[in-house]
């Protein structure tokens, strides 16, 4: 893989291949929990947290590890930061807890961090694996965030809590509810399409535009693979 | 149908020229809901034209807009988004504030069916998804019933004199009260949605459009003979079932939507059986006391299965034979 600033791994996280909108990773806990905003602010900072540290632990093992049994490696190293995140919330911020319930136990599996220690941490520097941990974290931060403020706004009148058309509106409740979360889904991620247009014809020219490993598959850069 | 078709050529005469195009299926459908408009209007009173105006001002403008905005070429003039707008609107309680309407209108034109591609690639009748947000998000609104002097005794006195909402048959039947006689029940002194009231006008409408060929009678016969079969297995009165609720206004109008029926009588069949089980299945287990357009819009998402597991076998070919 050619060298990258440390800025553009940054930035890559952000939009260009942002874990939910582009990438389309770990989708259940989106759906779940992006009905409050304050929701996406707690599970993406929960969820920076572990991938960043679980990119730098996991670059550093990075030839300690054996190729054939990484995968239960690298979730034995997820799993320590999950449990850290967890018994912390569980301590000093019993309501958290309550709110984002079973979805941190389940950060252990989520699609991003195994995906980013897979493509990204295992082939790269300790530095450069922290600052993508922490792009991808803040990308999902933002894009849960925002889901989160659709939803809300739409399915209760109100934004992080704070009354904006409760007053004089009915809340239209089907936005928090599951069949509303994809629809919201569905359009945020179409008009993140219709805004990165540029890239996505970039990337077409490619022929690895379709292709899920496309970002981190060594033959999207010599062009194409035959498929 | 052949309109908009200007792409395409067509070679070796001759062809059989047919008058029927989209644009006079949707008016014909248009036309044969007239009879449930009126007496919504009868009973309800002029709210319920208004109402129903406000929801086909706002789904034409919506489809012109969506259209516009996405760069395709207009539709507006095959009546399309007019039949939505009518029949979403004959799906909402009378009482139904205008802006919650247009919310509706807002999800069937746009995200039911724009979304999915317009006329022809929905895969659900947006009608009936519009009704099924609005249900679910405005709660309050969608089962508010107003009652007035021209329904059943059996409604107007457990609801009061002076009171301006009531329980609709269905949930009469389910708290054990009264009903209406069957004879109310068929005409249409009772409350509910706006255009599900009457069965007698919602056959009038039906039959208009079997005569001129927009529907074929299976999916209805199939449907409303189903819930009435179930009723007698449940030990029910058969015609209250059927005239209560939605099954006539869904059987006839919402079912036989030609994008999201089958295509073969087979398929028909199953369709309508499907939708009438679920109809009763819903009204007799579910926590709703009514359940039709959850019944056609859980078997419109299994149309394509079905459409695949009747497709005609051509002549000379084996059944089950790929080639």
């Amino acid at each position: 893989m050619e060298k990258k600033s440390k800025l553009s791994i940054f930035t890559n996280g952000l939009i260009k291949e942002n874990p939910i909108l582009v990438l389309v990773l770990g989708t259940c806990p989106t759906l779940a929990l992006s009905t409050a905003a304050m929701n996406g602010i707690y599970m993406g900072l929960a969820l920076t947290f572990v991938l960043t540290c679980s990119n730098i632990f996991i670059s550093a093992l990075k030839r300690i590890i054996p190729d054939s049994v990484r995968i239960p490696c690298f979730i034995t190293v997820i799993a320590t930061f999950v449990t850290i995140v967890q018994l912390v919330i569980k301590a000093y911020m019993p309501e958290l807890d309550g709110i984002l319930g079973v979805y941190i136990p389940l950060i252990v599996v989520n699609c991003i961090i195994l995906g980013r220690a897979e493509m990204f941490a295992s082939k790269n520097t300790i530095v450069d694996s922290a600052i993508d941990g922490l792009g991808m974290g803040i990308g999902y931060m933002i894009a849960l965030t925002f889901m989160g403020c659709v939803r809300e706004l739409i399915g209760a009148g109100t934004v992080f809590g704070m009354a904006v058309t409760v007053n004089f509106l009915t809340p239209f409740s089907i936005a928090t509810l599951p069949p509303g979360g994809f629809f919201v889904f569905g359009c945020i991620i179409a008009l993140m399409n219709k805004l990165t247009k540029g890239k996505v014809r970039e990337k077409q020219e490619n022929k690895c535009m379709g292709c899920p490993g496309s970002s981190f598959c060594s033959k999207s850069q010599e062009g194409g693979c035959d498929q | 149908m052949a309109d908009k078709h200007t792409n395409l050529i067509v070679s070796a005469a001759p062809h059989v020229n047919a008058p029927q195009d989209t644009a006079s299926i949707m008016r014909d459908v248009c036309i044969a809901l007239i009879p449930a408009v009126s007496v919504a209007v009868y009973v309800f009173g002029l709210q319920a034209l208004i109402l129903t105006l406000v929801c086909c001002a706002a789904c034409v403008f919506m489809e012109w807009a969506t259209r516009r905005i996405m760069g395709r070429p207009d539709t507006t003039s095959d009546w399309s988004a007019m039949v939505t707008g009518l029949i979403l609107a004959l799906n909402l309680p009378v009482s139904m504030p205008y802006w919650m309407a247009v919310v509706g209108c807002f999800v069937a034109i746009v995200v039911a069916k724009q979304f999915f591609g317009g006329l022809g690639q929905n895969f659900a009748n947006p009608a009936i998804v519009g009704r099924i947000a609005l249900f679910i998000g405005f709660a309050t609104q969608m089962s508010t019933w107003a009652v007035t002097p021209r329904m059943s005794s059996a409604i107007v006195n457990v609801a009061g004199a002076d009171a301006i909402s009531g329980p609709t048959p269905l949930g009469l039947l389910a708290k054990g009260s009264a009903v209406p006689t069957n004879l109310e029940m068929f005409l249409g002194n009772i409350n509910g949605s706006m255009g599900e009231i009457s069965a007698a006008a919602l056959i009038i409408g039906g039959v208009y459009l079997v005569i001129r060929k927009v529907i074929s009678p299976v999916i209805p016969l199939s449907f409303i003979g189903s819930v009435a079969v179930m009723s007698l297995v449940f030990g029910l009165d058969p015609i209250f079932q059927v005239c209560a609720g939605g099954v006539m206004l869904g059987a006839i109008f919402m079912a036989t939507d030609y994008v999201t029926s089958p295509i073969t009588n087979a398929g028909k069949v199953i369709f309508g059986i499907g939708c009438g089980v679920l109809t009763m299945l819903i009204r007799m287990y579910g926590s709703y006391p009514e359940g039709v357009s959850f019944a056609i819009l859980f078997m419109n998402i299994l149309v394509p299965h079905i459409d695949s597991l009747t497709k005609h076998v051509a002549f000379g070919k084996e059944k089950g034979g790929k080639k």
